[in-house]
C-alpha cells in the first residue's frame, strides 16, 4: 500500500537535503543586490526576480511531488493548504498560514511570520518599492502552472515595509485541463 | 554617565560613516566640530597603534585638555572612536563590543555597500540606547 501522504512538512524537512540557513540568506542577498546593479530600475528587478522564480517553480514542483508523495488535491483549497504546511516547510523550513478565502474559494491568503531570505535586511531610502521575496511569488506561479492551475499572486503585507507579516495573495484564474500532447490520428 | 561623548564610526578609507553626540550635556554647535576635529586628527595615532597590538580594544590613545580618545579597532580596519571625559574603561569597552555587534549586522545587510555612510535610523537609535546605558 502506498504511503499515507503527509500531513505536516516536518518528516520531508528531516529527510530532505540541507544547506546553512546564512549561506542560503547571504546567496540571495548577494542576487538581488546584483540585480539592482544591473538593472538600477526597481520594477525591473522585481519583474526579474519574479521571472527567476517561475523559472525556478516549474522545476521546483517535480521535485516536491516526487519527494512528497501527496495525492491530487480536490480543490485549491486543499492545494494552498499543501502548499503552506508540506511545500514551504520542506523548501524553507517555515510554515505558512491560511486566511482570508473568499466566497467562492478562488483567492486566499499565505501570511509567514518569518522568512529566512529577509535575515539582516534593512531596504535603504532608494529602494523603497522593492518586493525584497518577489522570487517566492515567481515559485508558486511557476509551480501551480505545471499542475493545470493559472494563479495571480500578489504581495499584500511586506515587513520591509514595515507591516508586522508577510503576505501573499494567491488568486487562482482558470483551471487549465491538461491537454494530451499528440494528435490521436497520426 | 559622561557629560560630553562624541562617537564616530570611520570606515577603512578613513571616511566616516556614522556619527552620534552622545553626552548628556547640551549639544553646543562649536563643541561638536571641535569633537570632531580631535577626533579625525587622533586616527594617524590610531593607525600606527592598531599594528602593533592584536587586541581590538586600544585604550586611551590621544588625549585633549580633559577629553580622552578611545579608540577600539574591528578586524576590517573599521575604527569606532569615542571621545569622552569619564574614566570608566570597562563600560567603554563593553559598549564598543555591543556597538560592533550592531554593525556586523549591518554589514550582513545585502543592500548595504560597505564604506558607505550607516544612515538606519534603528541603528542609531540602538546606539543612542547603549551609551545611555554604558556610559
Amino acid at each position: 500500500m502506498a504511503p499515507l501522504a503527509p500531513k505536516t512538512g516536518d518528516p520531508l524537512f528531516a529527510n530532505v537535503e540541507r544547506v546553512n540557513a546564512e549561506l542560503f540568506t547571504l546567496t540571495y542577498g548577494a542576487i538581488v543586490r546584483q540585480l539592482l546593479a544591473d538593472l538600477e530600475e526597481v520594477e525591473e528587478v522585481n519583474k526579474q526576480l519574479d521571472l527567476m522564480g517561475y523559472n525556478i517553480g516549474v522545476r521546483l514542483i517535480d521535485e516536491f511531488l516526487a519527494k512528497s508523495n501527496v495525492s491530487r488535491c480536490v480543490d485549491f483549497k486543499e492545494t494552498a493548504d499543501i502548499i503552506a504546511k508540506v511545500g514551504f516547510k520542506m523548501f524553507l523550513g517555515v510554515t505558512a498560514t491560511v486566511t482570508n478565502w473568499n466566497a467562492e474559494g478562488t483567492t486566499c491568503s499565505l501570511v509567514l511570520e518569518d522568512n529566512p531570505l529577509v535575515d539582516f535586511v534593512e531596504l535603504p531610502d532608494t529602494c523603497q518599492g522593492l518586493h525584497y521575496c518577489n522570487i517566492l511569488s515567481g515559485v508558486l506561479r511557476g509551480a501551480l502552472e505545471m499542475v493545470s492551475m493559472k494563479t495571480e499572486i500578489t504581495w499584500v503585507r511586506d515587513m520591509l515595509h514595515g507591516d508586522d507579516a508577510y503576505e501573499l495573495q494567491a488568486k487562482l484564474v482558470k483551471q487549465v485541463p491538461e491537454e494530451y500532447p499528440y494528435k490521436d490520428d497520426d | 554617565m559622561a557629560n560630553t561623548a562624541c562617537f564616530i564610526i570611520v570606515s577603512r578609507n578613513d571616511i566616516p560613516i556614522y556619527e552620534a553626540e552622545v553626552g548628556s550635556a547640551p549639544k553646543k554647535e562649536e563643541a561638536a566640530h571641535k569633537h570632531q576635529f580631535i577626533l579625525h586628527a587622533a586616527l594617524d595615532i590610531v593607525q600606527d597603534l592598531a599594528w602593533t597590538t592584536s587586541a581590538m580594544f586600544l585604550k586611551a590613545v590621544d588625549r585633549f585638555n580633559d577629553l580622552v580618545v578611545s579608540v577600539y579597532v574591528t578586524a576590517g580596519h573599521t575604527r569606532l572612536m569615542l571621545l569622552h571625559d569619564s574614566r570608566n574603561e570597562d563600560g567603554i569597552k563593553s559598549f564598543f563590543q555591543e556597538v560592533h555587534e550592531l554593525y556586523v549586522k549591518i554589514l550582513l545587510n545585502p543592500l548595504y555597500l560597505p564604506g558607505s555612510r550607516i544612515t538606519s535610523s534603528h541603528f542609531d537609535t540602538k546606539v543612542r540606547a547603549l551609551a545611555r546605558k554604558y556610559l
